[in-house]
């Protein structure tokens, strides 16, 4: 198998009493559009911050480019995406460019760079007076100025318009059919059904799953049974109950089971419907399990 | 060494395009001028080189204060201060770029200074006088480098933000850049040698004039400029911890 581009074995990182990941084993390899999914404090950012040498492990080992990646040389062929509220408001958007380009051997056309991140005719005009969506473009196409083999893309289309994360996508789908790497991590999960092939999910620091989306969604294979219903006796396998306008939903990997036991029990329930989840009611139901699983 | 100067570059690009930052560094050096020293000085060439030597240590300690405590620390706040470590470069060419920056807004701040002593004063120097002068301001120049490096990373920002402007006005008068130094209130005149201000100015006006250094004046400086050394690494390496390791 290939070198992997970036992995981290058994990483642990803390902050002062707070453990933010905890003995973490991941490798992106060559080629791959990885997902990052997971809930805020799941240990995201640092994961990522690790990956691009900004920050060190407490324990375990990280590689970028098989060195470490707080060697300068080793981020030669990675990108990473600033955050949009941090672009300097007085630098021109061709100057951001160009400054980031300064850093890489054979940077790619600036021209090229801004017409296939839709920011044509905009290279004079400072970064303060772009539109939002202006801005979150300007800073993912600041991630492949130095032609990268491995982009990290932090929440690349927070903020845009339907229309502008089209263009995103196909702009990521196009680096990606060139064989580029990507390490995806975003707050929409219909973006990471759109653009992963793989999925890792972290919760609690922890890695609870890494697989394929298809395989993440059929992991869980959560269906959600949804009936309107008096009061109803505990029932097995139920992963979690919501009521919403009158209706019952139940979360449950089972539901052939669920219902069988509906009925068993004389149940007066009507309008049963079942239907198969989202990855986000799959993703919040196995890092709910992963949750109260660890409290236990 | 290129990405040095790219750093530099962009760094003084962001700041020259704000309009109140370039006026905020050089108004107030050149508006003491006009205001204090040009009435003041009359067709005395000794008083006006003098009071130039003064004018051009202030505008020197004031920008360090503005540009480095205050631009670190708003530095250190933004997202793209960190965007940056993540290019290929490391730490280093954005502190010399930096440092760089300030250089050329100290640069700013003195070239008014010197038009207008030159233009409206009796104020004069040799060339040699000009070539010890210029080692004098680089001499003066590193404890208040060290000072401004040492707010910007220990302060948060409008922390910082109020220490420099606490700072600048009574380490001038402290010093005696604001009035004739040999001339001192005696209260003033006792605690003056131990500010960095005054040794810096004396630098500065015994090599353009005939004054004579207090050798009190140089070893406070001396002292400064171990004593802001120490907090500026400190207060770096602390900075680099929490944020980068």
């Amino acid at each position: 198998m290939a070198q992997p581009l970036a992995r981290a074995v058994d990483v642990t990182r803390r902050y002062g009493e707070t453990l933010a990941l905890d003995r973490v084993t991941v490798e992106i390899r060559a080629g791959e559009l990885v997902g990052l999914l997971g809930p805020n404090g799941a240990g995201k950012s640092t994961l990522i911050n690790l990956l691009i040498g900004l920050r060190r492990p407490t324990a375990g080992r990280v590689e970028l480019l098989g060195g470490d990646p707080r060697d300068p040389a080793r981020r030669r062929s990675i990108g990473v995406t600033p955050q949009e509220t941090g672009l300097p408001p007085t630098l021109r958007v061709g100057e951001c460019v160009d400054f980031v380009a300064a850093h890489y051997p054979d940077p790619v056309d600036r021209d090229d760079l801004l017409h296939r991140f839709g920011l044509d005719g905009l290279a004079r005009r400072q970064t303060g007076g772009l539109s939002g969506g202006q801005k979150r473009r300007l800073a993912v196409a600041l991630a492949f100025v130095g032609r990268p083999r491995l982009v990290f893309l932090d929440e690349p289309t927070t903020g845009l318009d339907a229309a502008a994360r089209r263009a995103l996508w196909d702009a990521i789908r196009a680096f990606h059919a060139e064989g580029g790497t990507v390490l995806l991590t975003s707050h929409y999960l219909d973006e990471i059904e759109e653009l992963a092939q793989r999925v890792v999910v972290l919760a609690d620091g922890r890695v609870i799953a890494d697989d394929t989306v298809d395989a993440i969604r059929g992991l869980v294979a959560v269906r959600r049974v949804s009936l309107v219903a008096p009061e109803l006796p505990p029932l097995s396998g139920v992963l979690a109950t919501e009521h919403v306008d009158g209706r019952i939903h139940l979360m449950t990997t089972d539901s052939d089971r669920l219902v069988r036991e509906l009925v068993g029990f004389g149940i007066d329930f009507r309008d049963l419907e079942i239907r198969p989840t989202s990855l986000e009611e799959a993703f919040l139901a196995i890092t709910d399990r992963a949750t109260t699983g660890s409290l236990r | 060494m290129n990405l040095v100067l790219t750093h530099a570059k962009y760094q003084v690009l962001e700041t020259i395009r704000v309009p109140i930052a370039v006026i905020g560094t050089t108004f107030f050096p050149v508006a003491a001028m006009l205001f204090f020293v040009v009435p003041n000085v009359g067709d005395n060439p000794v008083a006006a080189t003098l009071a130039t030597a003064s004018m051009v240590t202030f505008a020197m300690s004031t920008t360090c204060l503005f540009t480095y405590g205050i631009g670190v620390a708003e530095d250190r706040t933004r997202p793209w201060e960190r965007f940056t470590r993540t290019l290929p470069a490391g730490a280093t060419p954005r502190f010399l770029g930096r440092i760089i920056n300030g250089v050329v807004f100290i640069f700013l701040s003195i070239v008014p200074v010197v038009i207008v002593a030159a233009v409206v004063t009796e104020a004069t120097a040799s060339a040699r006088q000009l070539v010890l002068a210029a080692g004098a301001l680089l001499a003066g120049t590193i404890p208040f480098t060290l000072l401004g490096l040492a707010i910007g990373y220990a302060l948060p920002s409008k922390a910082a933000l109020a220490v420099a402007q606490v700072l600048f006005l009574p380490l001038a008068v402290g010093g005696g850049l604001m009035s004739d130094p040999n001339h001192m209130p005696g209260w003033l005149a006792a605690i003056s040698p131990y500010l960095p201000t005054r040794g810096a100015g004396e630098l500065m006006w015994a090599a353009l004039t005939d004054f004579r250094i207090d050798p009190k004046a140089m070893a406070t400086l001396g002292a400064w400029t171990v004593v802001l050394a120490v907090i500026a690494v400190w207060a770096y390496r602390r900075d680099e911890g929490l944020r980068f390791s």
